[in-house]
């Protein structure tokens, strides 16, 4: 088994695409089924944590900004580490995971040992 | 009859106290040298109570015979006086008589320092388990072979290699420091959890015996319980999760041994004064901020003693289980999880989840699967019991998985 780092990112600002109250805890429901589930399956490579919508952004001029990141259309959600043999059973894991249904996305990176491989 | 079992069962309850004085007293390169000692003390007790008749208090007796035979061990071996006495603990001058303290408090604290010295990493596990049940239990080789299904000479030879390992890197006895003590009780609860294992699921069919070990576990927690220096919530869940279990001992077996469902166990055979018991130590564990494996397990223990059905139990299961997941997997524990499930959401929930879990070659995911798809397809229920059954080994896994087959069959 190999590590993959699963990177949720979302448009959290444009309110035409924001879940509203019902949605959102169903949405929050399904976050922790399908923590759950990936437990279950002993996929969990740490276990999961719990990030804050606020944030800080830093730019290439040095300045911080505090969130929500105007400039940025998609921001982090959270990550979680997997285990999984390949970038296909990485990405078939990926399929599931609640980010998608708010026109999310998930980027997928596989860990390597230090010298490369 | 009555003065003929009484001193096994002396030999049980005060042997390992005697050792774990001398030991203490000794370091643990002597470690033979007290068992000597204590063994020649009972003998003594066999000999003399045997022809003069058992005195009027035999633990007293016992205590001033094994006194007097470390004194006269140390006046007269030589050769044992120039190795012994550089080891001595300080306080005893060479010239001074050594007194074998044999107080209630210090018994308590020498057994303690004894069970953290057992429960050391450097020796496996198994041999942990071994070695507390001969020097901290007084179970002898053979009850401990019995535990574990295997032979004497195996469990004498674990039994040594593990006395050697101890001398090699020079374990201290001592209980550890305030500052170290957590790190190190994780390693006696883990060795703890692992002989009431022993005595719960074993497949050995002496009943008695298991009860045994589980009892031992339970003392021994107990004794870590007792001193505020080791009293902490852990050590309070393991014993609640220990006390729920065995209340259900008597009920999960048949007359014949056999295992009898969760579901099909007869209540008032549960041990209400043991649950009460596990209650209130699984509420003193209810303190601090780290939340163990052992206070997740106590709780999933602490709904099963609840027979009825409810939502709230399925769902306070289901929780806990997905609380231990994240924090340790297991398979059993992500089975247990997907029954819970079935329980909470029902089957069709279940079957998803537990057909993810691709465990194929755990006989218990089939028995698994074969329970979820019993009424929903009872074909592919049974498809799953013969592989079950096919992967079986023990006696009584094969006994239930024949059961569930021979009734699916008959509906069909």
């Amino acid at each position: 088994m190999k590590e993959f780092l699963l990177l949720f990112r979302r448009d959290f600002i444009n309110k035409e695409v924001q879940p509203d109250n019902k949605e959102y805890v169903a949405h929050l429901d399904r976050w922790h089924e399908w923590f759950e589930s990936l437990a279950a399956q002993d996929r969990l490579a740490t276990p999961p944590q719990h990030w804050d919508m606020k944030g800080k952004v830093v730019k290439a001029n040095k300045s911080v900004t505090n969130g929500p990141y105007v400039e940025i259309k998609e921001s982090i959600g959270g990550m979680i580490i997997i285990k999984a043999n390949s970038y296909e059973e990485a990405a078939e894991i990926a399929q599931g995971c609640p980010i998608l249904e708010f026109g999310g996305n998930v980027e997928i990176r596989k860990a390597t040992p230090a010298n490369g491989e | 009859m009555e003065e003929r079992a009484l001193l096994p069962r002396l030999f049980r309850t005060e042997y390992q106290k005697i050792v774990s004085v001398l030991c203490s007293l000794f370091g643990i390169k002597h470690i033979e040298i007290a068992e000597d000692i204590v063994s020649d003390t009972f003998l003594s007790a066999a000999e003399h109570w045997n022809t003069k008749g058992v005195p009027e208090n035999p633990t007293a007796w016992l205590y001033t015979v094994a006194k007097n035979k470390t004194k006269n061990y140390l006046k007269h071996n030589n050769i044992f006086e120039q190795k012994l006495m550089p080891d001595l603990k300080a306080g005893a001058d060479q010239s001074e008589e050594i007194e074998l303290d044999l107080s209630t408090k210090n018994i308590a604290d020498s057994q303690l320092a004894m069970i953290f010295t057992i429960c050391n990493p450097v020796i496996s596990g198994d041999a942990q388990i071994a070695l507390a049940l001969n020097l901290l239990c007084g179970f002898g080789v053979q009850e401990i072979a019995d535990a574990f299904l295997t032979n004497k000479d195996v469990i004498y030879k674990r039994i040594n290699r593990a006395k050697e390992k101890l001398k090699e890197a020079n374990i201290r006895i001592e209980q550890p420091s305030l500052s170290e003590i957590d790190q190190r009780l994780e390693t006696v609860l883990t060795t703890l959890y692992l002989l009431f294992s022993e005595g719960y699921y074993s497949t050995s069919q002496d009943t008695m015996l298991r009860k045994d070990l589980c009892a031992e576990a339970m003392r021994l927690s107990y004794l870590l319980v007792e001193n505020p220096a080791t009293n902490k919530p852990a050590v309070n869940a393991l014993l609640a999760l220990m006390c729920f279990h065995s209340s259900r001992f008597d009920a999960r077996l048949n007359e014949k041994g056999e295992a009898i469902l969760y579901e099909d166990q007869d209540e008032s055979l549960w041990d209400k004064e043991l649950i009460a018991t596990g209650e209130y130590f699984l509420n003193q564990a209810a303190s601090g901020n780290t939340l163990t494996k052992y206070h997740l397990e106590a709780g999933i223990a602490y709904w099963h003693t609840q027979k009825a059905d409810t939502p709230q139990k399925w769902e306070s299961i289901l929780d806990l289980y997905n609380s231990l997941l994240i924090l340790e997997y297991s398979p059993i524990a992500a089975l247990n999880r997907t029954y819970a499930l079935a329980k909470a959401r029902g089957k069709q929930a279940a079957i998803a989840e537990a057909e993810k879990l691709d465990l194929t070659d755990n006989q218990f995911y089939y028995s698994l699967l074969g329970t979820l798809y019993t009424d929903i397809d009872n074909s592919i229920a049974l498809a799953h019991f013969k592989k079950a059954l096919s992967l079986a080994t023990s006696p009584v896994d094969k006994a239930t998985i024949t059961a569930n087959i021979d009734r699916l069959s008959n509906h069909g």
